[in-house]
């Protein structure tokens, strides 16, 4: 793993112009960011009325996200705090107007105007304190205190984020919840290092009962590690991945050792499970 | 920026009570056609802060909105010229170069290549 840029440099030295340009170049970032901000925006469940939203994209860097805002019909403001990525947003003429701004001082927009919010890849930065008049817990209060005030109520705001630590994420949803959210995290990919996707599901107002819109498991086998309960806050692990994981398995098939694994479970619920023999999980001649 | 993304902006440095409307010095402004949704428009008619649109369109050199608010039946009418208006001023005016003023202190932010800067000062934090 590369090191974590909000490791290296403040946001807006990281993302200078060379940075900016490479971020945007690059298909794979662009690729990603897209798909990250689509499924953001299916969090965000807007009504389905076609009537176009107006939204918040935070962290909006050189427009990749907002653009997906743009591509299914909504109107937006995008803020950031990197000059040289909103140059190139500008250069890439992106719908959304655009704001240069530290969301880590909060968000100086008008109660109750805004339709939904998206954050993508954003939000672990103001975790840091890159200046010494930096107190991330206060720049989190600020942050989601403000973005609470213009959120319509009953809209949503939906972050992904790349937390460093669970302490990180805890941090993140225990300021959330203090400016009055409800919500929690819904897991995309939660058995993948590297396809995991965290996304931060709050919303403003109405009390949720749950957020229930991750994939939810329907086999048995997934007794491992996923339930990681946050005290506040409801986690959703969804299973995006569960059909290719399945399908990553040898040519040989599964093998033996997990077909008498599988068995020993089956009859540890009681169900009536032929005795293992020297056949079990041989494979069948092609002609049989 | 466009107005309707002003309308909705207020100053937030530390201590200011009435940071809305920022006032708009406008140095260059630029016009960019955009599709007409009804539907948006209606959506957003209840959210906007009539006065302030209508002095910001000013502004930007703008005269053609009524000065007091329409009415709802002017908005749900088959008569689309009202929305026509409303369309041009929220989505296709926008302020390229000049500023924003906080009307409580004065405070200058500056808007470059269509972008305000709303960074604050360590010490309006
Ligand atoms: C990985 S980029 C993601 C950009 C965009 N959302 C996308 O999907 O491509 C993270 C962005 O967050 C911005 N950012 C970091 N800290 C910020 C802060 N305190 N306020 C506003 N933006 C910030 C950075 O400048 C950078 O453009």
């Amino acid at each position: 793993m590369s090191s974590r840029p909000e490791f290296l440099a403040p946001p807006e030295i990281f993302y200078d112009d060379s940075e900016a340009r490479k971020y945007t170049s690059s298909s794979r970032i662009v690729e990603i960011q897209a798909r990250l901000s689509e499924r953001a925006l299916e969090l965000l469940a807007l009504p389905e009325d076609d009537v176009p939203r107006f939204l918040l994209d935070i962290g909006c860097g050189s427009g990749l996200s907002g653009e997906t805002i743009s591509e299914n019909g909504h109107q937006w403001i995008g803020l950031d705090i990197s000059a040289s990525m909103l140059n190139v947003a500008v250069e890439r003429e992106v719908e959304g107007d655009l704001l240069l701004g530290d969301m880590g001082q909060g968000l100086g927009i008008r109660p109750g105007v805004i339709d939904g919010a998206i954050s993508i890849s954003a939000v672990q930065w103001l975790c840091n304190a890159d200046k010494s008049s930096h107190e991330p817990r206060l720049r989190l209060k600020a942050f989601f205190g403000s973005l609470y005030r213009c959120l319509s109520r009953g809209a949503r705001a939906v972050f992904q984020v790349y937390p460093e630590s669970i302490a990180q994420r805890e941090l993140i949803l225990r300021h959330a919840l203090q400016a009055g959210f409800g919500g929690g995290l819904v897991v995309d990919y939660p058995h993948s290092t590297k396809k995991r996707k965290e996304f931060l599901v709050l919303t403003c107002g109405s009390v949720p009962t749950s957020i229930n819109d991750g994939h939810k498991e329907s086999g048995s086998d997934d007794d491992d590690d996923d339930s990681e309960d946050e005290e506040n806050g409801m986690v959703c692990v969804s299973d995006r991945n569960r059909p290719r994981k399945k399908q990553r398995t040898n040519k040989k098939g599964k093998g033996r050792e997990w077909v008498l694994r599988k068995k020993e479970q089956s009859r540890r619920k009681g169900n009536d499970v032929p005795a293992d023999s020297k056949y079990t999980a041989r494979k069948r001649k092609s002609r049989f | 920026m466009r107005l309707i993304t002003h309308n909705m902006l207020s100053c937030n440095i530390k201590g200011v009570t009435n940071g809305f409307p920022l006032k708009i010095e406008a140095e260059k402004v630029i016009e960019k056609e955009v599709d007409f949704n009804p539907d948006f428009l209606k959506h957003m008619f209840a959210k906007i802060e009539w006065k302030a649109l209508v002095e910001a369109a000013r502004a930007m050199g703008y005269g053609e909105l009524p000065e007091d608010s329409p009415d709802v039946a002017v908005i749900e009418s088959a008569d689309e010229t009202f929305l026509k208006k409303l369309h041009h001023a929220l989505l296709e005016i926008h302020l390229e170069e000049g500023a924003l003023v906080c009307p409580e202190t004065g405070r200058k932010f500056p808007v470059n290549k269509g972008i305000p800067n709303m960074l604050l000062h360590e010490d309006e934090v």
